[in-house]
């Protein structure tokens, strides 16, 4: 059972038994929603941005524990990145969780996911808020996994 | 009863391990698995018979031309269709269901009819509808459940009317393995003057199915789901319903004769099998026919049954599991949830320990919603499984528990 350990780390399933970033940003500059048809799971991403820096991340809805502890724990990496720096993160961390990560640059929290590489069918699950975000940002009503 | 060894070398897909653990195939309801005779039958096809069919009098087009209506002899035997033209080869259910919503329905109603579906449909049966009420201006209505994923009959006695054009119904739920009585629910449409239309996709692969008893006047099947090749499916079609019907879709092999003035259509089922079909996949499904017939339905019935029963009383025990979907009639599919674990991690942690089941909204949406959900696990079960099975299934459901619960 190693490499399902590797999967769902204490951390990972710790962010998903209790997300402290479930919710709404009230008021919010942005607001997306995202669907993995594969699993039916749909998530409401709302952002709060000031002087183009996120000030505030929170998402809403049920998913698997992937997707729920990817959520929360974006949520807890881009409070103080500008947008740039969150599309370049985002980037990162996909190639962590599809590529070999040797050279991915995240910050220790999402590296938590690493284990991802392992379960390519989990991917989506891993990336469905972050590809809600930047829908969000990039002005589009929603994203979907598919 | 069905001994073990008829199965020992029958299914090659089985003989294998997964991670190390030997794969238990509890996904039936999306596709069987195929037993030997069925592989052999499409390789023999391409090795030795290849050819086009209802063409050229060379002896490989004879043979396969031959092969390719035994099969549908075959099959009309099967589901004791009056007569072999009934049977319309095709690339599903899905594709039969679209057959009758385009060929039939469409140009037979209007703005004043109503269709009418069930809630426990997949989305094969509610989208072709969708889609002829679009271009028609008819309305679609959905006969509601119960609470144990039962049909509400009284409810459906209520919605019929002069107004309703057809009834199109599941046979079995492939979400949550409910058997509708379709033989009561087709005499209630036909007294109110409405077409029935049966998604037989998940019945033929386990019980008898009779069109003549049912008194349908469409019932759709899938190959796959019965032991056959995918990419092959049948409609059956009343013969005198399809012999009224205009084709569907025009080219090669569905007309008698064509100039560009005037082109006539071949008779039925020819007008409705344009091009050139699948003709390995349906001398795949022929072979899938026998490999049923030899076992005998009331075998596959009993022991399916028993996995049914047995699965859900030990599914049932586990603290934390909910079993959605308790029909008094019910086929071999078990859908579960687990408290506190979503059902996309349950289906890792199995899959991991070598057990295969289908996680998500099983193309239900709809039925899905009625139980307040967005998924489930669904354990489905056929003639390969065993109580061990449903062991192994019960282990790992319980390490989920232990792991994420």
């Amino acid at each position: 059972m190693s490499d399902l350990r590797e999967l769902y780390l204490e951390m990972v399933t710790d962010h998903a038994k209790n997300p402290r970033n479930r919710g709404k940003v009230e008021p919010c500059s942005h607001i997306g929603t995202g669907h993995n048809p594969l699993c039916g799971d749909k998530i409401v991403v709302t952002i709060s941005i000031e002087h183009d820096l996120i000030t505030d991340v929170k998402f809403d809805g049920e998913g698997c524990a992937i997707s729920t502890a990817s959520a929360d724990l974006m949520a807890e990496v881009l409070v103080g990145k500008s947008l740039a720096e969150t599309k370049n993160m985002f980037q990162e961390f996909h190639e962590l969780i599809t590529g070999d990560g040797a050279e991915a640059d995240v910050p220790r929290k999402l590296a938590v996911f690493s284990g991802v590489r392992e379960f390519p069918m989990r991917v989506k699950c891993a990336t469905l808020a972050w590809h809600t975000l930047i829908a969000a940002l990039d002005g589009k009503d929603g994203a979907s996994t598919e | 009863m069905i001994s073990d060894a008829i199965f020992a070398d029958s299914f090659p897909t089985l003989q294998q391990k997964i991670g190390g653990k030997k794969l238990i195939y509890l996904d039936s309801a999306a596709t069987t698995q195929k037993p030997q005779c069925v592989i052999d039958a499409v390789t023999h096809f391409y090795e030795h018979d290849n050819a086009n069919i209802h063409r050229g009098v060379h002896t490989l087009s004879q043979r396969a031309t031959q092969a390719y209506e035994n099969a549908r002899v075959q099959i009309a035997n099967l589901l004791h269709a009056p007569r072999h033209e009934e049977i319309i080869f095709l690339r599903g259910a899905t594709e039969a269901i679209n057959l009758v919503a385009q060929a039939y329905a469409r140009p037979r109603i209007g703005e004043n009819d109503v269709i009418l579906i069930t809630e426990m449909e997949h989305h094969s049966n509610i989208v072709p509808w969708q889609l002829v009420c679009e271009q028609t201006g008819a309305s679609l209505e959905v006969v509601p459940i119960c609470d144990n994923g039962s049909i509400n009959l009284e409810a459906y006695k209520a919605m019929l009317s002069e107004e309703v054009a057809i009834v199109s119904m599941t046979h079995v739920s492939n979400a949550i393995g409910t058997i509708n009585p379709v033989k009561e629910m087709c005499a209630l449409a036909k007294a109110v003057g409405a077409t029935s239309v049966v998604d037989g996709a998940q019945a033929t692969g386990h019980m008898d199915v009779d069109v003549e008893d049912i008194s349908c006047d469409f019932y759709a099947i899938s190959g796959h789901k019965m032991f056959g090749p995918t990419g092959i499916g049948c409609l059956f079609g009343r013969y005198d319903v399809l012999q009224e019907m205009e084709p569907w879709q025009g080219g090669g092999d569905m007309i008698l004769s064509v100039s560009f003035e005037e082109t006539t259509w071949n008779e039925v089922p020819f007008k409705f099998e344009a091009g050139t079909p699948n003709i390995a996949g349906a001398i795949g499904l022929g072979a899938a026919v026998t490999f049923i017939q030899e076992l005998g339905y009331d075998n596959i019935s009993t022991l399916e049954h028993e996995l049914l029963v047995y699965g859900t009383t030990t599914l049932g025990a586990i603290d934390g599991v909910t079993i959605i979907g308790t029909a008094p009639s019910k086929a071999s599919v078990i859908a579960f949830t687990v408290d506190g674990v979503h059902p996309h991690d349950v289906g890792t942690i199995l899959d991991h320990a070598g057990v295969a089941i289908r996680t998500g909204n099983h193309c239900a949406e709809p039925l899905m919603k009625s139980f307040g959900l967005n998924a489930t696990c669904r354990a489905s079960f056929s003639i390969y499984n065993t109580k061990d099975d449903v062991d192994k299934l019960a282990v790992a459901v319980k390490d989920a528990i232990r792991m994420l619960g």
